[in-house]
């Protein structure tokens, strides 16, 4: 009750001020992100993919966490980006940024044609729909292989040194750096995103689809809309995934790599932006230490861990953070 | 000029709607003209296809045959989304709302939507200042102002009830359907909301679905009453009253708490 008259005393533009505020928190979440740097210098690969990940976990998270729209083939895009900045790279186009900027807009357009498609559905339907484009676009990338390279992988990525500077080497140095950059600008437009009027429109789908049209809401032009946002933002993490490597497999279409991102994003907490990076942290970090034990199990502990997540903590990990929070200034003078 | 009343040209109409669900005929040659300005309620026995007739106008459902006109447009092809743009917009019987938005999101989501500021994903909500402004006065009107930070779903069902209406009325409606505002609403309350709804601006035509006889007669300006899909007969509280057929249907038929 206490809150609810702070809020009243804040009044409306306060109360919506407050709630798209920076937080400390975030400050210093953002802050830590710099710490590999020191703390980690051998471990600059996998912070680098860490990053990546968490930037495609990102993607996922507008359309699934904000607008509710269930994706089992957001690889698709994710794939897309990495083919595309290895082709433009091995065709000669070796300067990173601008193969950034074409692969994404490439993801992009193919993400705008799907949505067309994918504004038709829902449940059900919807889940098979967007699995079969997963997989029509793996298969078709693995026999167009006078192309990709098909099972065995694109050769001759070619990449040139970030701003001509700093060449992406063993150490990760400066793959790190370019990922966390692209993370944290992607995040930066996804947070803006989400506290904008079309972000609220599309929690409003979320919430309850069939009264938004009986608010005058072009609900499919708001779902095209964050659909193709999604896949720039997937298709950038691709092609970073693609620039970083030097090397581009079949993986990054699969249908693993769609199931790994969405059970990265329902760990982490889906719908508060957050969740995806946490998740891709938690998974990640976790899979590097198991993966010296005993790889074969680590599914197995993927499993029970998603179970136990969704049976006790709801909205993830970070939503049992945030109730653990609020139970902690309660019961604290 | 009349400005309300019989007389003048309809605001909404509709001419020789039918639908039916497999072999059930929830709808038969209805044809209503709804003048502007009045309180129309919209009565009948339970399945008497009231909502249908709402879903139908609306766009929620297709007719298989007939046409519906707003003014003098047709607007039986348009997506229900354009009719709500053009001022023809309804409430829910079943609560259908925005469970986890607060009250303030639900209705400032409303009124961007109508000023057209959904599409833009460059800038900040606090940004819309009289938006937010619009949807606080709405609130506020309805009594809704100081919970207006809960989320929908920790609301009480009466406030859910007028949280309702206040999402249509952010949509600035020239003709407004209220599916049985009341519905689930202790009898007490009632009399309260439909104080609320009477006290909404003459322009806007209402036609609401009510069950109480009290509420009807002493809110509505003319009657419609449907049975079996059918509508049965037009007119106003006193003509209502005295017809026989009416009567029949009600007696002893008269429905629920
Ligand atoms: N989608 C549907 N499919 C099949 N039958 C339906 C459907 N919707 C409604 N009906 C049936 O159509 C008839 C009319 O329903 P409707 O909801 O319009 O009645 P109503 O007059 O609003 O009743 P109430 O006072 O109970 O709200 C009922 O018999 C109902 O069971
Ligand atoms: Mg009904």
């Amino acid at each position: 009750m206490a809150t609810v008259s702070l809020e009243a005393l804040r009044g409306p533009h306060g109360y919506l001020r407050a709630q798209t505020r920076w937080r400390r928190t975030e400050i210093a979440f953002w802050l830590a992100t710099l710490l590999p740097f020191l703390l980690f210098p051998s471990y600059l690969q996998l912070a680098s993919q860490i990053a990546i990940t968490a930037l495609f976990a990102v993607s996922l998270d507008l359309i699934l966490g904000y607008a509710g729209i269930v994706s089992l083939g957001h690889a698709a895009f994710f794939g897309l980006g990495a083919y595309a900045a290895g082709l433009i790279s091995k065709f000669g186009w070796g300067e990173p940024l601008s193969g950034l900027v074409l692969a994404s807009t490439l993801a992009g357009v193919a993400g705008y044609g799907a949505s067309v498609v994918v504004v038709r559905f829902r449940h059900l339907a919807l889940i098979m729909i967007t699995l079969g484009m997963g997989l029509l676009l793996h298969e078709a990338a693995n026999s167009a292989s006078w192309l990709t390279g098909g099972a065995d992988g694109l050769q001759g990525v070619r990449i040139r040194p970030l701003l001509e500077l700093f060449s992406f080497d063993l150490w990760g140095r400066a793959a790190y750096a370019y990922a966390l950059l692209m993370l944290f600008l992607t995040f930066l437009v996804a947070r803006r995103v989400i506290n904008s009027p079309f972000g609220l429109s599309l929690r409003g789908i979320r919430e309850n689809a069939v009264r938004m049209p009986a608010l005058g809401a072009p609900s499919r032009a708001h779902v095209r809309k964050v659909y193709t946002i999604a896949a720039v933002m997937a298709g950038m993490a691709g092609a970073l995934l693609a620039q970083t490597t030097s090397t581009v497999s079949l993986e990054v279409l699969s249908f693993q790599r769609s199931a790994d991102v969405l059970v990265i994003l329902i760990l982490g907490g889906a719908g508060r932006l957050y969740g995806g990076i946490l998740g891709a942290i938690l998974y990640m970090v976790a899979r590097d230490q198991f993966s010296g034990i005993n790889p074969q199990y680590w599914y197995f502990w993927i499993g029970l861990l998603l179970i136990a997540v969704v049976l006790f903590l709801p909205n993830g990990i970070l939503g049992g953070l945030g109730r653990a929070a609020a139970w902690w200034r309660r019961v604290s003078p | 000029m009349t400005t309300s009343g019989a007389g003048a040209a309809p605001v909404l109409s509709t001419r020789g709607l039918e639908k039916s669900f497999g072999s059930l005929v929830v709808a038969r040659e209805i044809s209503v003209a709804v003048p502007p300005g009045v309180r129309y309620a919209l009565i009948g026995p339970n399945g008497a296809g009231k909502t249908t007739l709402v879903n139908l106008v609306t766009g929620m459902l297709r007719p298989d045959a007939g046409r519906i006109f707003l003014g003098e447009d047709d607007i039986t092809s348009l997506p229900p989304s354009e009719r709500v743009k053009r001022g023809l917009v309804r409430t829910f019987q079943i609560n259908t709302l925005f469970p986890h938005l607060t009250a303030l999101e639900a209705v400032t989501l409303a009124v961007c939507e109508r000023r057209g500021h959904a599409s833009t994903w460059w800038r900040g909500l606090p940004a819309y200042r009289d938006a937010v402004d619009e949807a606080y006065g709405i609130l506020a009107s309805l009594a809704l102002g100081a919970d207006c930070y809960q989320l929908t779903r920790a609301l009480g069902y009466g406030q859910q009830r007028l949280l309702e209406i206040a999402l249509a009325l952010a949509t600035r409606p020239k003709v407004l359907l209220l599916d049985e505002p009341a519905a689930g609403v202790p009898r007490g309350e009632s009399p309260a909301l439909f104080a609320a709804i009477a006290a909404l601006s003459n322009d806007i035509t209402v036609l609401f679905i009510e069950h109480d006889m009290d509420v009807v007669f002493r809110f509505a300006s003319r009657i419609i009453v449907m049975v079996g899909g059918r509508v049965l007969v037009e007119g106003t509280p006193p003509e209502i009253a005295a017809d026989a057929r009416v009567r029949e249907v009600y007696l002893g038929c008269t429905r629920h708490a």
